[in-house]
């Protein structure tokens, strides 16, 4: 009997413990702020489904070419713990590189020019595509020279010595290509290098004819949507590939996981770092490129907000989880397509922040994210 | 090239560093008359460089009145940056967006004003007071209940905040209603038209911007600063792409017709603009047309060097010194770290409201592309150059920066050629990069002098900031 009176006792004890007070309160404020944003876009797209369709498939094409940038920061941000600031300039410098390559020396006709009996198709793909690989091989230098003058002397630095740094080459590449002889400060029209061609569907896919506008209440999309999907798709495969299945996949991961220890298993850190700067460069030129054509306008601060909004999204998916990146990035797109329409265009950039803000108090390591680990 | 003019630029940049340089030697001196001495002193010697001719030409050009109180807003807002990112730790971003804010808070006060409505000021009064009334409140509740989550306090904050703001619209509306009859008509102004009430109204719109920019950066601190350093730079610069996104949406998203949205808002009174007087001879004509411009830019300048300094060497100041160099055992010493970051950043934004506000009333023009975030790194590559933690660097980072890359290095460039100036953007970065290779702690590191080594007003403070002047200086966010 008196045991049992002991026990009565003590069980109220953890009842009185329960966890910090008032915690209800910051709750119930996120989940009604999330049940009126859903009440309301829901209420907008039952309204008219076929727009909100249309502005998720928009949503997708932006969602896409986010997931191409957000990935070289996740991966530096993984291996480094840097934001690379430079890496939405470097992301501007293969859009640039492509125009120059297209506009001024017609690259992507190079077959049709050589071998004049060619397939026009084919000439366009082969065109396209080397296109394509010199931006993504500029950036690549591009990259890793930066990494290797900046960054590199600053390992061992503050953090936010090399965060400084970063946001110098960001300035310095944007500044430098607005100078009259580089890339001049302008917005420059782009020309595609293949030609665009836009469907819409109603009972059916048709084509549209190029100078008419899509019939009302109809989805639309474009071969550029398709493309934009499709390399996003097979980056993120190859990345995971590269990552889970190759040597210098594991190497990444070691060097990520912790860097000395890495070193003493024979692991090139150096190299590897290089080697994740550069991958990441490389589909940022993809990503560029691919911007350039799907909005057919550049100039030199192109990359800033992108940049920032695909860093947001691999913070969102889990900064240092590839397919967190690619989640993110398509989050990041719809919630920037649904602001668009349905609730200001200016207040796009204003949703990308306000995300990145809620998600990292409510989960601090993002979706994809593995809990930070104890370092001693 | 004009070998006399860039000479004489020159020489009176390094005049003006070296006054900027005896005002803080003066206010390190120990007895209250010698401090009081130099700051009238320091008044004087300006006042009287601007007033002077030699030979009919104004010794002290627009050009040069402009970078002097270019390089006096600079100098607060990189003061109020270097206290949240240098003595504290915390890389923000977002101190061009309470810059933005106190300018176009305190021009709309002035601007309502000039134009017979006191709806701006009052408004905005009973805002600040009440807001930092909820504020008290909701913090003494929230203090009895011990580790409430941030998300809670954040809705708590937010509301009573909120609540506040829309009594103090309600209040202000009828209060300006009934004060309206003050100004008169334009044929027989009242005598809240005069000049003199437009002077007091400029001096609260300062206080109040500043007090408006310090509310806003604590709503926005109290989530963000829990985030960590690299996010909180991030959200920081959130912060600032949203401030100049709603500054361009003024008219449109806010409610707020007179700012005109990314046209520019015209009109706002340029009180601190007529630095010196009209062209009548002899004293009597200096003093006809006087108007107490350099006076008012003088006096929040030595307010904002007292504030910072004073928090700087004041208990809590090395309460922030001990969050910045060890979170975890600040925290051991009894410091509540998630407080003092706060209380630095609204101290911070507080700085740069003033700033802002100066800013608006000597331009007279605003128009968000001046609140780019991309202008906002200029007080960040300052507080980088002048030293992470030490206000003298600051100060002369601040002056040298406006006076050498913004004017002397404008003049050279723009006689070099047409394209030139465009090389400044490009030389900016190449020597942040420089510093952060050769000297990332900053050219002076935590060295101090003058003014904020000595012993302060009335301050009983032996110690020195970081200790000794030759201890090793140590970088923030290690």
């Amino acid at each position: 009997m008196p045991a049992s009176t002991v026990n009565t006792k003590a069980a109220p004890r953890p009842a009185a413990r329960r966890g910090p007070p008032l915690a209800w309160v910051g709750w119930v404020f996120l989940i009604l702020l999330a049940l009126v944003t859903v009440i309301y876009i829901g209420s907008k797209a039952w309204s008219n489904p076929i727009l909100f369709l249309q502005n998720f498939l928009d949503g997708l094409k932006l969602g896409f070419v986010y997931a191409l940038i957000a990935l070289g920061y996740t991966m530096v941000y993984g291996i480094v713990k840097l934001i690379n600031f430079a890496h939405g300039d470097v992301f501007m410098v293969g859009a640039f590189t492509s125009f120059y390559a297209v506009s001024r020396f017609n690259l992507h006709q190079w077959p049709l020019a050589l071998f004049p009996g060619i397939n026009p198709g084919l000439s366009i793909v082969i065109g396209s595509l080397t296109v394509v690989l010199l931006s993504m091989g500029v950036c690549v230098i591009l990259a890793v020279t930066i990494e290797r003058v900046a960054y590199k002397p600053l390992r061992d630095a503050p953090r936010i010595a090399a965060l400084i740094t970063a946001i110098g080459v960001s300035f310095f590449l944007e500044f430098f290509g607005a100078l009259p002889f580089v890339f001049s400060g302008r917005f420059i029209p782009y020309k595609s290098p293949f030609p665009t061609t836009a469907w819409y569907i109603q009972d059916g896919i048709h084509p549209i004819v190029s100078g008419t506008a899509s019939p009302d209440n109809t989805i639309s999309f474009s071969n550029i949507f398709l493309i934009i999907a499709a390399a996003s798709i097979l980056v993120q495969i190859l990345l995971q590939f590269i990552v889970k299945r190759t040597k210098v996949g594991i190497a990444m991961r070691a060097a990520s996981y912790d860097k000395s220890t890495a070193r003493l298993m024979g692991i090139n850190v150096d190299q590897i770092i290089s080697f994740t700067f550069a991958i990441g460069a490389a589909f940022a030129g993809l990503g560029g490129v691919l911007y350039a054509v799907a909005y057919s306008s550049i100039w030199t601060q192109l990359g800033i907000l992108p940049g920032l909004k695909a860093f947001v999204a691999a913070v969102l998916g889990g900064i240092g989880s590839i397919p967190g990146a690619f989640v993110g990035a398509l989050i990041m797109g719809q919630a920037e397509s649904l602001t668009m329409s349905y609730i200001s265009t200016p207040m796009r950039d204003a949703v990308a922040f306000t995300i990145l803000i809620i998600v990292l108090l409510v989960k601090p390591t993002g979706l994809f994210g593995e809990p930070a680990q104890e370092k001693a | 090239m004009e070998l006399g003019y860039l000479a004489g630029t020159i020489v009176k940049m390094v005049a003006l560093i070296a006054w900027i340089y005896g005002l803080l030697w003066g206010l390190g001196r120990k007895k209250l008359w010698q401090k009081a001495l130099t700051v009238v002193l320091a008044f004087v010697v300006i006042q009287a460089v601007i007033l002077a001719k030699l030979g009919g030409v104004a010794l002290f050009s627009a050009f040069d009145q402009t970078l002097l109180y270019q390089a006096i807003t600079m100098a607060m807002v990189a003061l109020g940056l270097n206290l949240i990112y240098g003595f504290n730790g915390q890389f923000s971003l977002a101190q061009w967006g309470f810059y933005g804010i106190g300018a176009y808070c305190a021009a709309d006060i002035t601007y309502r004003w000039t134009n017979g409505d006191a709806s701006g000021l009052v408004i905005v009064g009973f805002g600040v007071i009440l807001g930092g009334l909820a504020i008290l409140g909701v913090g003494k509740f929230l203090k009895r209940k011990r580790g409430v989550p941030v998300l809670s306090s954040f809705t708590f904050y937010l509301f009573a905040i909120v609540a506040a703001g829309l009594v103090a619209v309600w209040l202000g509306k009828a209060v300006s209603t009934a004060l309206a009859p003050g100004f008169g008509t334009a044929e027989a102004p009242g005598p809240l038209a005069s000049p003199m009430a437009l002077q007091a109204v400029f001096f609260l719109s300062v206080i109040f911007a500043g007090a408006f920019a310090a509310l806003v950066s604590f709503i926005f601190g109290l989530p963000v600063l829990s985030l960590g350093s690299d996010y909180f730079g991030i959200a920081t610069l959130g912060f600032a792409i949203i401030v100049k996104t709603l500054l361009v949406n003024s008219d449109t998203i806010l409610p707020f017709p007179e700012m005109k949205g990314g046209r520019g808002m015209l009109g706002i009174p340029k009180i601190l603009a007529s630095m010196a007087p009209g062209d009548e001879p002899g004293i009597a004509g200096f003093f006809k047309n006087w108007t107490p411009a350099w006076l008012w830019a003088f006096v929040f300048l030595i307010l904002v060097l007292v504030i910072v300094r004073n928090f700087v060497r004041s208990s809590t100041g090395r309460a922030t010194l001990a969050v910045r160099e060890d979170e975890i055992a600040a925290r051991a010493m009894g410091i509540d770290v998630a407080g003092n970051k706060l209380l630095t950043f609204v101290v911070g934004s507080f700085v740069a409201g003033i700033g802002g506000a100066i800013y608006a009333h000597y331009m007279g023009f605003l128009t968000p592309s001046s609140f780019d975030f991309i202008a906002g790194f200029n007080p960040l590559i300052i507080v980088v150059f002048g030293g992470l933690g030490s206000m003298t660097g600051t100060i002369a980072a601040s002056f040298g920066w406006i006076f050498f890359l913004e004017g002397f290095l404008r003049v050279l460039l723009g006689q070099l050629g047409t394209d030139a100036p465009s090389w400044r953007f490009v030389l900016y970065p190449i020597a942040l990069l420089l510093l952060m290779l050769v000297r990332p702690q900053g050219l002076l590191g935590t060295v101090e002098w003058g003014f904020f080594r000595a012993e302060g007003f009335g301050a009983r403070l032996k110690e020195a900031i970081a200790g000794p002047p030759g201890q090793k200086p140590k970088m923030a966010g290690e």
